[in-house]
């Protein structure tokens, strides 16, 4: 059946064409159209309206390399009804997908810069996208640095792709645990503690912080004591979603729809509203 | 000799020609909708003709109260607006978005193609004109368009009609909103009606109110009539109920300021969080999205509907609400209404149509709670 494109709330068909599970509750799944056409280019950071039948609908970051869109690359916790659901579908099962989505990373300001990404557990998972169109385009920009906290090293996201970039000689790459386990041989602490020992020019630094609300903003005061001005810290918001275009009014935090204006914004225009509750 | 009326003519309409102007919208194909009493309140509904409207009624409103009356005259309109907006009809509270049906390993999705009616609006007042233009930027001007939003915008027909009495919980004087309608209409109508006489002056908005009013008998409004017009608008203006205390412009910077001024928390106290300010309001936007699925789970319907910032769930975010108080929620309302909502969309989010306050359980009242905090920066 002919389905019309320019209803912005009709979802398209995809198949669940392989299943990775990362780690417990934590899985990534790629995705083919069911109508094998192209799949939208989309930009680091944004992110897909993920419908599971009969559930709902959920927002999700896209996690793959924006220079190959095909196939589709989400990494999703389990944490709800929907993202449940997901979770119980196997390969070759279809779920509806909207999208892409909401204001990207701002790669080209970072470019002839200095590049800091601070992820903090899931919030790799938007990060990744924007280690891949680094590596492929490395001149582009000065040291970069990746500083990623996990609660404890079983909960490391991605953790042989992050052992593949730690052996890139032009990458930074550090890793540190919340609580580290016996064999941990590595740093144990909060992600924020990282950021002193990183090596950049904070002048001319653009962070990419992603994580839970208040590892995000320990970060960006942490960089701003480093002297990295609020204007060059960049985070990625999460709400509520019920329709990703600024109609549904869930994903409101002060003045911006985290649809459209978001999910990444710069700290400096939340930096006040991250300070308080229940915004 | 007859010539045909044009933009901006003012015309005297009887009561017998404004009954034509209805029957000659149904002849066009409009699904005509109007004021018309029902359950002791005045709604809006289908209009077959003027009988349908609440002739000789009033109403009385006040913080969490509404009362009809009887007028001592036959006036069409003598009344302010009642629970219900235009919104019902142009962004309906449930709206089916698509259906979807499993088809072994695939699914069918079908688009919602049910024919919408073209509406005509009788007796919209100038509030309700802001509030339309406020959900048009909402729903219109955006990156995105609602298609359904502009489907049934897109042939409305507006008959408004200019406040010949202020309500009680009115204050669209301060909210730069009213009484007099001054754009978005097709016609404008001012009541005049006392114990010699009852009729209408027609403004007229657009060609298609000039089309409409053509080959209706009336003559050209005389400047007395027009002097009555002006007296009668001026006088709403000046009897609100209620009033901002200060401008729609300041409001934005004085709520900005004061996320954490204890009033919220005074509010809070008596919000009961039943989400009808938000139901009422002209132009609260908000909506969820539920799947409707059969037994079988075979088919599924996605059916968008209205919510509440005052809902729980409204801010559920894995484990929890980010609004989980309801001083937030209460906060996260009114600030957006009268502050983020200039951030967003240019302007105040509020109409001053008074709604909120008359069908407010608590009568909770935004003027008094704005004026709480104005206040209190005065003395600062």
């Amino acid at each position: 059946m002919l389905v019309e494109r320019n209803d912005p709330m009709l979802p398209r068909w995809y198949r669940i064409q392989h299943r990775r599970e990362e780690l417990a509750n934590t899985f990534t799944v790629t995705l083919e159209p069911q109508d094998h056409e192209d799949i939208p280019v989309f930009d680091c950071g944004q992110f897909n309206m993920l419908y599971v039948f009969g559930v709902g609908e959920i927002p999700i970051s896209i996690s793959g390399d924006p220079a190959h869109p095909a196939p589709l690359i989400h990494t999703i916790r389990a944490v709800g009804n929907v993202s449940n659901g997901l979770q119980g579908l196997k390969s070759g099962a279809l779920i509806g997908v909207r999208g892409p989505f909401g204001t990207p990373w701002p790669l080209a300001l970072a470019e002839g810069k200095d590049l800091l990404l601070i992820a903090g557990g899931l919030g790799l998972a938007p990060l990744r996208s924007v280690m891949y169109h680094v590596i492929a385009h490395r001149k582009a920009y000065g040291r970069v640095t990746l500083l990623y906290g996990a609660r404890t090293p079983e909960d490391m996201l991605y953790r042989q792709e992050c052992e593949h970039w730690r052996a890139h000689l032009d990458l930074d790459v550090a890793v540190t645990v919340d609580r580290a386990t016996e064999s941990w041989r590595g740093s144990v602490g909060v992600v924020t503690r990282l950021i002193a020992h990183a090596l950049f020019d904070p002048a001319k630094t653009l962070a990419f912080v992603c994580g839970p609300e208040v590892m995000m903003r320990f970060c960006a005061q942490e960089l701003e004591k480093c002297r990295v001005p609020g204007e060059q810290i960049f985070i990625s918001m999460e709400r509520n979603m019920k329709c990703a275009i600024g109609f549904c009014g869930h994903c409101q935090y002060g003045p911006f729809f985290i649809c459209k204006d978001g999910p990444v914004l710069p700290y400096y225009q939340v930096k006040d509203l991250l300070r308080k509750r229940e915004i | 000799m007859h010539s045909s009326p044009s933009i901006n003519d003012q015309l005297i309409m009887q009561c017998e020609q404004f009954e034509q102007l209805l029957q000659r919208l149904q002849q066009r194909e409009y699904h005509v909708l109007g004021p018309t009493v029902r359950n002791q309140a005045i709604v809006y509904d289908t209009l077959t003709s003027i009988a349908d409207l609440p002739k000789g009624y009033t109403d009385e409103q006040d913080g969490g109260s509404y009362r009809l009356k009887q007028r001592h005259d036959d006036a069409f309109f003598g009344y302010a607006v009642g629970p219900h907006s235009w919104k019902q009809f142009l962004h309906p509270p449930i709206t089916r978005i698509w259906r979807a049906k499993r088809d072994g390993s695939s699914f069918h999705i079908a688009k919602e193609d049910k024919g919408i009616p073209k509406y005509a609006f009788i007796g919209v007042r100038s509030c309700e004109l802001h509030a339309i233009a406020i959900q048009d930027r909402v729903f219109l001007q955006g990156a995105c368009t609602d298609p359904g939003y502009q489907e049934r915008r897109q042939d409305l027909f507006i008959v408004a009609i200019n406040c010949g009495q202020a309500g009680g919980t009115c204050f669209c004087a301060s909210m730069q909103t009213g009484p007099r309608a001054t754009f978005g209409y097709d016609l404008a109508l001012t009541e005049i009606v006392d114990t010699r006489q009852h009729f209408f002056v027609v403004h007229i908005g657009t060609e298609l109110g000039a089309e409409m009013m053509d080959g209706l008998v009336c003559q050209q409004a005389s400047p007395d009539d027009l002097q009555r017009d002006e007296q009668i608008v001026a006088c709403t203006a000046q009897t609100m109920g209620r009033q901002m205390a200060t401008s729609p412009v300041e409001l934005k910077g004085l709520l900005a300021r004061n996320l954490e001024h204890p009033r919220w928390e005074e509010v809070a106290g008596r919000c009961l969080s039943c989400t009808n300010c938000t139901m009422v309001c002209p132009t609260c936007f908000c909506t969820t999205v539920e799947d409707v699925i059969d037994l079988a789970g075979e088919e599924t319907e996605r059916v968008r509907k209205w919510d509440s910032c005052f809902n729980l769930d409204f801010s559920y975010l894995y484990g929890g609400s980010v609004r989980a108080s309801a001083k937030s929620r209460y906060r996260q309302w009114m600030t957006h209404k009268l502050s983020t909502w200039y951030d967003q969309f240019g302007s105040s989010g509020c109409v001053g149509c008074g709604r909120c306050i008359t069908w407010c359980p608590v009568a909770i009242d935004i003027t008094e709670e704005v004026r709480a905090i104005y206040d209190s920066e005065q003395k600062e």
